[in-house]
């Protein structure tokens, strides 16, 4: 198989680039739906208030996961060194 | 595979290449613009089916945009609706066979944002004068001067990213589970892709409203809210 340097750098960094940006994300998403929970069982009559933040925040944290995908994709179909 | 960062060009007009994202965002716009255009034109007191949902849209996103801005919705309205039924259209547009929604392309999703980068300094003049809108740059120092102005860059971009990445990576997970497993099976995803499409509108017209707040500064005068009781 041949294979330029560039490419095989570029495959495996935009690989590693999703695997430890998922990483942050998933963190932060399990927390805030912990505390959302959380504040659910403390007080039900809020639960519709709570879950459309809720679904902000999750989407807000998310961000950052689909930030290091473009990267990823970036480097994949778009690499300035290829 | 093709990468998400190039286009699929249709027909030429003149010199001017036409891309798949210009046919389907004009298709989208016409239907809005049309659907728009029927359903106000004989407006009754007593509403008919189509009306009572347009008045109960109205009245959510206006009750929306008091609690983010705490202001009288009405100068804002119109540009907020727009951009939360375009994108929330766009997004869904993946739903008909053989169309990939405009705002998986990068250009649509800039176009729409530098137009909320636009407005946010319109409004902020209109709203504070030219003297005090120039003056919130400013604040809380002289030295937070740098940060003010590279902060309107980045959330612009952001803004951009965060509807293109979010809308671009589902069409493409599909892509690859349709290429590996066959055909039912990216239905679930294509269902997910349903709520963060509607997701991302909401988040999109909801940052366009806290950006333009922010620009506009909160009025003086209380706003009259629909439920007093609050």
């Amino acid at each position: 198989m041949e294979g330029n340097l560039v490419e095989i750098v570029s495959v495996f960094s935009a690989a590693l680039a999703v695997s430890f940006g998922a990483i942050g994300p998933a963190l932060g998403e399990g927390r805030a739906v912990a505390a959302a929970m959380d504040a659910i069982a403390r007080q039900p009559e809020a639960a519709g208030t709570l879950s459309r933040t809720l679904f902000v925040g999750l989407a807000m944290i998310e961000t950052m996961a689909i930030y290091t995908l473009v990267i990823a994709l970036l480097v994949l179909f778009a690499n300035p060194f290829v | 595979m093709q990468s998400p960062l190039e286009h699929v060009t249709l027909f030429h007009i003149g010199p001017v290449p036409i891309a798949e994202p210009v046919v389907v965002t004009w298709l989208i716009m016409a239907g809005l613009g049309a659907f728009a255009f029927l359903a106000t034109r004989k407006l009754s007191i007593l509403p008919s089916k189509t009306q009572t949902v347009l008045e109960l849209f109205v009245t959510v996103l206006d009750d929306q945009i008091r609690d983010t801005m705490r202001r009288d919705p009405a100068p804002f309205r119109p540009l907020i609706g727009t951009l939360l039924l375009f994108v929330l259209i766009a997004n869904w547009s993946s739903l008909i066979p053989g169309i990939e929604p405009p705002t998986a392309h990068i250009e649509t999703d800039a176009a729409l944002a530098v137009w909320v980068f636009v407005a946010t300094i319109v409004f902020g003049i209109s709203g504070r004068g030219l003297k005090g809108y120039l003056e919130t740059f400013v604040e809380p120092s002289w030295v937070m001067m740098p940060l003010n102005l590279i902060e309107q860059i980045t959330r612009t971009f952001s803004l951009i990213i965060r509807l293109f990445g979010n809308v671009m990576s589902g069409v493409f997970v599909v892509g690859i589970v349709l290429s590996l497993a066959g055909l039912f099976v990216p239905i679930p995803l294509m269902a997910l892709e349903l709520l963060t499409g509607a997701v991302q509108a909401y988040i999109f017209a909801i940052l366009a409203t806290v950006f333009i707040g922010a620009a506009a500064g909160e009025s003086e005068e209380i706003p009259l809210t629909a439920k007093e009781s609050d």
